[in-house]
């Protein structure tokens, strides 16, 4: 796969903002689950995006010596966007939030408080409490939730930067299961609405951003693929195209056939 | 002069005394600009690790950024 198509003229578009700083892409990535870091890198790189996701977790004092994800990724270049994956209480949550931004790059946390296992649905509950208090202590707070509009309402009341509905489960790649609810998250809200979660290829990103949401954060859609460069360059024009078409202002929808081509002047 | 016993990332582990949490990271050949230290569930920050001594069944996080969505 070459780099020789031209991206998409998003020249009328804004940039997204979120908690301040703008972006060109609207295009997030995660960074787990790679082959391997030099296939992520490339992935990254192919897909355009600015903002990068990464977990916190215990050094592997067994294999110190491994390389650290950030001798791959440039704080400079990316915002390394830290998640609070894996945890299950906000108390959890706020713990691993402060010791993202205790590694110095940002006051960005990417909220996940979740609470089934089987689904990694959100708890609702815990997530708005974590919110709160991660408002409070200076974060810039980006909520992984469901696509209900209450639950998203209130995230945005507790002052979220952004809100982060779901496609469908993480990992599922099973698309966009409540293009409804995602429409009507994002005509109620006034911070960005990104959908985080559950794309699985370029027409499930496509068919999202036509919803007219600010963003997509996918990674599973990346790393899984049989060629994670590829699907990265293929989600990169999905997004930007279905983000223009979503500013072009789709046809209407007609239950019967209107002709394309003139009906004066046929033949008698 | 008996050895301090500690926990570390949830596994125990021993440490020369007297030690403070910037000679645990050089003891496990850690960069301290690398990792971030959490000590009985209390973040120590950088300029700290020097100063805080390490007592016996103190608790020590060291976490790092690893890839994940």
């Amino acid at each position: 796969m070459t780099a020789t198509l031209p991206t998409p003229d998003t020249a009328l578009d804004t940039p997204l903002t979120v908690g301040g700083r703008e972006f060109r892409s609207r295009l997030m990535v995660g960074t787990g689950k790679y082959r391997d870091n030099a296939e992520m890198v490339r992935a990254i790189e192919a897909s355009g995006a600015e903002i990068v996701t990464v977990a916190v977790r215990r050094v592997d004092l067994d294999r110190r010596k491994e390389e650290s994800i950030l001798h791959h990724l440039s704080p400079e270049r990316f915002l390394l966007l830290a998640n609070t994956a894996g945890c299950y209480t906000a108390d959890e949550a706020v713990r691993y939030a402060r010791l993202a931004r205790e590694a110095g790059f940002n006051q960005f946390v990417k909220l996940e408080v979740i609470g089934d296992r089987e689904t990694l649905l959100p708890d609702t509950e815990g997530l708005l409490q974590a919110a709160s208090t991660l408002v409070r202590e200076g974060f810039t707070v980006l909520a992984y939730t469901n696509d209900d509009l209450v639950t998203a309402l209130r995230l945005e009341e507790a002052g979220c930067a952004a809100v982060m509905p779901l496609a469908s489960p993480i990992g599922s790649g099973l698309g966009l299961l409540n293009p409804y609810g995602i429409r009507t998250i994002k005509r109620r809200l006034s911070v960005p609405v990104i959908v985080d979660a559950g794309v699985g290829t370029a027409s499930d990103a496509c068919l999202t951003m036509e919803q007219g949401v600010d963003g997509i954060l996918m990674n599973t859609a990346l790393a899984e693929a049989k060629d994670p460069v590829a699907m990265a360059w293929a989600m990169r024009w999905a997004v930007d195209a279905g983000r223009a078409a979503y500013l072009a202002g789709r046809m209407p929808r007609r239950e019967v056939a209107v002709p394309s081509s003139p009906v004066k002047g046929m033949l008698g | 002069m008996t050895d301090l016993n500690i926990t570390v990332n949830g596994e125990p582990h021993r440490i020369a005394r007297p030690a403070t949490l910037l000679d645990l990271l050089s003891d496990l050949d850690l960069d301290p600009r690398a990792v971030v230290v959490e000590l009985n569930r209390e973040i120590v920050r950088r300029p700290q690790l020097g100063e805080t001594s390490l007592a016996a069944g103190d608790a020590v996080e060291l976490v790092h950024f690893v890839g994940g969505g």
